[in-house]
């Protein structure tokens, strides 16, 4: 089956693992790899947003109450904070391209610093939902003649930012190592496909937010 | 897949996240407009359109290859094959006069 | 035969002396490898210990099962032996039985690489599996679940008093291992072939594989959100299924099966890789429509996520969706019998080689014929209501599952054995347990059709007098297969210890993993990358007389 061999690559270039022919290979490879990721991702959010589809057309007037308990001026600065966040992950990729070491940490900082203000305005929302016993099966106080079907809504409230904020802590998890390693020198402008892949993580988060925030805190407002 | 994705510039950057700042501050002010029934369609155009400015530009599909093109696709297409499916179960529930066992607890 | 003279033609081969087996030694060196063929073995271990336990629960099923009478066990244990049954066979053997071992020890031997694409990530996945392994185990342990494997609610989520938390969190982290092996395959499969392997060069077991993998990363993710609502409801009281609510328990099922019922052909599937693999080496010929039988392998992947619905006829589904599940299931027939056509065509005027994987072979298209057309019976909505929830339904899935995938890892756990262990394994108890399996197979489930078809119920541990005959053959077989499945775990690890060495490519068949790599391949599978310059199959009729 196999005639001729071809020679093995003598120089070892930095950062190529042992199971890669070369650089080209190794990135083609993780970008795809993290790109199956994500769909797994997009498929696993769909659960939700299913479920939310479901529901809403069936109790629509109780899901418009639910949105009325949400702080529409948290969720739109979060909105804000999580987009500029994606810019500056954007950022950091861009600079970690060109070689530029304190450009990719600055970057990857005011990243950091953004997920932790995102997180921190969360918790200032789930706690007011805690007060006001608008947390299904934990804190839950009856709300008028729609009360069950306003407990599927804040089930799938918390369900649904729950989620996404595990993904915002992993995701901070994953910069801490990232800006670790960045500090160390350890990305080049050759290799620097771990900052890459992580930048498309973070950008799916902010994707998923990015419906969350009108199908959450805006339908049926008006 | 295997040509080099030339990267966007900064100013593309900066003018993406320019939309996506509109485009936030618009879905907000529509939403407090009395748009009937296209009140939800159009919270949703504008979160798709969002969404795809961020995977094209901020995720750098646009400069690569078919093959990932192909792959972010298919990953919507399996989604919207689930909810298309599973609410054409719900959308017609209930046409053969008879209200399932389902439709009937509810009411 | 031909098979014997390759024995003896090959017995001047010297293999290297370090190969991936005693290139490092100590638990250390196995528990922190990085090399997919350790991987392999290391899945091999696990998976075979969760199907002795899975074979248990079946066991103390059958012995229940041989009176009419409730006399072995009380009926709330009778429901955990079939949960636990259930979850250990599909979540800790089924999914990754072939994928894991055969897949991961192949795929990349295959298409010429040196190893999988993300070495690291292939370890996590075996430590995920572990501990989902591990919490399942703890799960039976401190009392056992007894929703069922499918965790309906609202009996797992609200009415449920047995361990279904840890037991589903332990499905979950199952199916996340089977997400990270069907990650890698994909993009392995798409950037590490090796020069000139072009996609229609390919095994086909890396296009069954690549169509497992398709489902493993489509399909799991929402098996393990559907899960995670499950368990936010069981455990913090949210509402997402519940009635009281106005949540409908219906919603679950249609999460549930757009996973599961994908998830029946990430338990087929590969083996139909093994299958056509094993059938051109044993016809001496190409497999015939190469191209047909590939893309049936992704047409079965895509078709699978269309029809999940027929699962739920008779779950207030409603009937016009329930129509289209149904016109779309039958259409599944068209590629499994494109595939199962071909497979026989390759063999007609095949100089056919009677050794043990041709046995299985021959096995397995018994199989798998029955268990595909009892499933049309099953795609057909007026028929469902009949056969719904009886034991014609677990027949029918035993046949495509046990008869299909049982017989495509034993069969192709013997074709490659030689290759995995570097040794040859008896030849006439190799064909001794394939004739055992296929018999003791036939006569636990061929009377459960009928028995099905007679409107026995499954689940449940007492049945009406009449029925008591079926059931005892039924559960005499089940003894004749535990025969068979133990007898290729005695002399396949009696092999490891005495058996003879086994030549570079005892069958002469094609395809890297037999004319290039070593026999047991070396850590990096190939000296230097190999350059592919003819399609897969080539075999020439003449040579090996």
């Amino acid at each position: 089956m196999a005639a001729d061999h071809v020679d093995h690559h003598e120089h070892h270039p930095h950062g190529l693992a042992h199971q890669f022919e070369d650089m080209a290979q190794q990135k083609e490879s993780v970008l795809l790899g993290m790109w199956s990721f994500l769909i797994t991702e997009v498929l696993f959010f769909s659960g939700y947003f299913l479920t939310y589809l479901v529901y809403r057309t069936q109790y629509p007037v109780a899901f418009a109450e639910g949105s009325h308990e949400l702080d529409i001026t948290m969720g739109a600065f979060n909105t804000v904070v999580l987009i500029l966040s994606s810019l500056t992950m954007a950022m950091a990729v861009h600079k970690s391209h060109e070689g530029s070491k304190n450009g990719t940490l600055g970057y990857l900082i005011a990243t950091f610093i953004l997920g932790g203000v995102f997180l921190c305005v969360k918790y200032v929302e789930y706690s007011a939902k805690f007060e006001h016993g608008l947390v299904p099966g934990l804190a839950w106080h009856p709300h008028g003649e729609h009360s069950p079907q306003l407990a599927l809504f804040f089930s799938l409230y918390f369900g649904m930012t729950g989620m996404h904020a595990l993904h915002m802590i992993i995701g901070a998890g994953l910069l801490i190592w990232l800006l670790v390693k960045t500090a160390k020198g350890t990305y080049t402008a050759e290799y620097n496909a771990p900052i890459e892949v992580f930048g498309l993580y973070w950008h799916f988060v902010d994707i998923v937010w990015i419906f969350l925030f009108p199908l959450l805190y805006l339908l049926g407002r008006h | 897949m295997a040509e080099h994705h030339n990267s966007p510039t900064v100013g593309t950057y900066l003018a993406v996240f320019s939309a996506l700042m509109v485009l936030t501050a618009l879905t907000v002010w529509a939403a407090f407009q009395d748009l009937g029934p296209y009140g939800d369609l159009v919270a949703m155009v504008i979160a798709c359109t969002k969404a795809t400015v961020v995977i094209v530009f901020f995720m750098h599909v646009k400069y690569s290859s078919r093959l990932l093109w192909l792959f972010v696709g298919a990953g919507f297409l399996f989604m919207l094959i689930l909810f298309a499916f599973t609410m054409a179960d719900y959308a017609s529930r209930g046409w053969l006069g008879a209200p399932s066992s389902y439709y009937l607890s509810i009411q | 035969m031909a098979i014997a003279e390759q024995d003896g033609n090959a017995s001047g081969y010297a293999a290297p002396e370090t190969n991936y087996i005693n290139n490092g030694y100590g638990l250390k060196s196995w528990l922190l490898t990085k090399d997919h063929k350790r991987i392999a073995v290391l899945y091999m271990i696990s998976i075979s210990i969760f199907f002795a336990v899975g074979g248990l629960f079946a066991g103390l099923i059958r012995l229940e099962l041989l009176t009419p009478q409730g006399d072995f066990s009380h009926s709330d244990t009778y429901n955990k032996l079939f949960t636990m049954h259930g979850v250990v066979m599909i979540f800790f053997f089924l999914v990754p039985s072939i994928p894991a071992t055969l897949g991961n020890f192949l795929v990349p031997i295959m298409i010429g690489a040196k190893d999988l694409a993300f070495p690291r990530i292939n370890l996590l996945s075996w430590y995920v599996y572990i501990i989902g392994g591990t919490l399942g185990v703890i799960g039976i342990l401190a009392g056992g679940v007894d929703t069922g494997w499918t965790f309906y609610t609202p009996y797992s989520s609200t009415y449920s008093n047995s361990n279904v938390l840890i037991v589903a969190f332990a499905g979950f982290l199952a199916g996340f291992s089977s997400i990270l092996t069907g990650l890698n395959f994909i993009v392995t499969i798409h950037t590490m072939r090796a020069p000139g392997m072009t996609w229609f060069r390919l095994p086909l077991f890396i296009w069954a594989h690549y169509a497992t993998s398709i489902i493993m990363l489509l399909g799991t993710p929402v098996i393990a959100i559907t899960l995670v609502l499950m368990m936010l409801e069981r455990a913090f009281g949210f509402g997402f299924f519940d009635p009281r609510l106005g949540g409908d328990p219906v919603l679950f099922q249609h999460l549930f099966w757009f996973y599961s019922h994908p998830a029946v052909y990430i338990m087929i599937l590969p083996s139909m890789g093994v299958m056509s693999e094993m059938i051109a080496c044993i016809s001496r010929k190409r497999v015939f429509g190469y191209e047909f039988v590939a893309f049936s392998s992704v047409a079965i992947a895509i078709l699978g996520f269309l029809v999940w619905g027929h699962h739920m006829f008779l779950s207030s589904q409603s009937t016009y969706a329930g129509m289209v599940f149904s016109v779309i299931t039958f259409l599944v027939a068209v590629p499994s019998a494109i595939k199962t056509f071909n497979w026989t065509a390759t063999m007609y005027k095949g100089s056919i080689v009677y050794n043990t994987p041709m046995y299985y072979v021959m096995g397995y298209l018994g199989l798998f014929l029955v268990g595909g057309l009892t499933g049309l019976f099953l795609s057909n909505m007026g028929l469902d209501i009949h056969l719904h929830d009886t034991y014609f339904i677990v027949a029918h899935f035993h046949y495509i599952m046990v008869g299909g995938q049982v017989m495509g890892y034993l069969g192709g756990m013997h074709f490659w054995w030689p290759k995995i262990s570097g040794k040859m394994y008896p030849e006439a108890l190799g064909k001794a347990s394939a004739v055992l399996v296929f018999l003791g197979f036939n006569l636990t489930f061929f009377p459960q059709f009928v028995l099905g078809y007679m409107g026995m119920p499954r689940r449940y541990h007492s049945y009406p007098d009449e029925f008591q005959i079926l059931n005892v053959a039924s559960t005499g077989g089940a003894s004749v297969l535990a025969l068979g499945y133990l007898l290729p775990g005695i002399y396949l690890i009696w092999s490891i210890f005495k058996g003879a060495n086994a030549p570079q490519n005892p069958w002469g068949a094609k395809g890297l993993e037999w004319e290039v790599a070593d026999t047991p391949p070396t850590t990096f599978n190939f000296e230097s990358t190999p350059v592919v310059t003819e399609e897969a199959y080539q075999y020439g009729p003449i040579e090996e007389h």
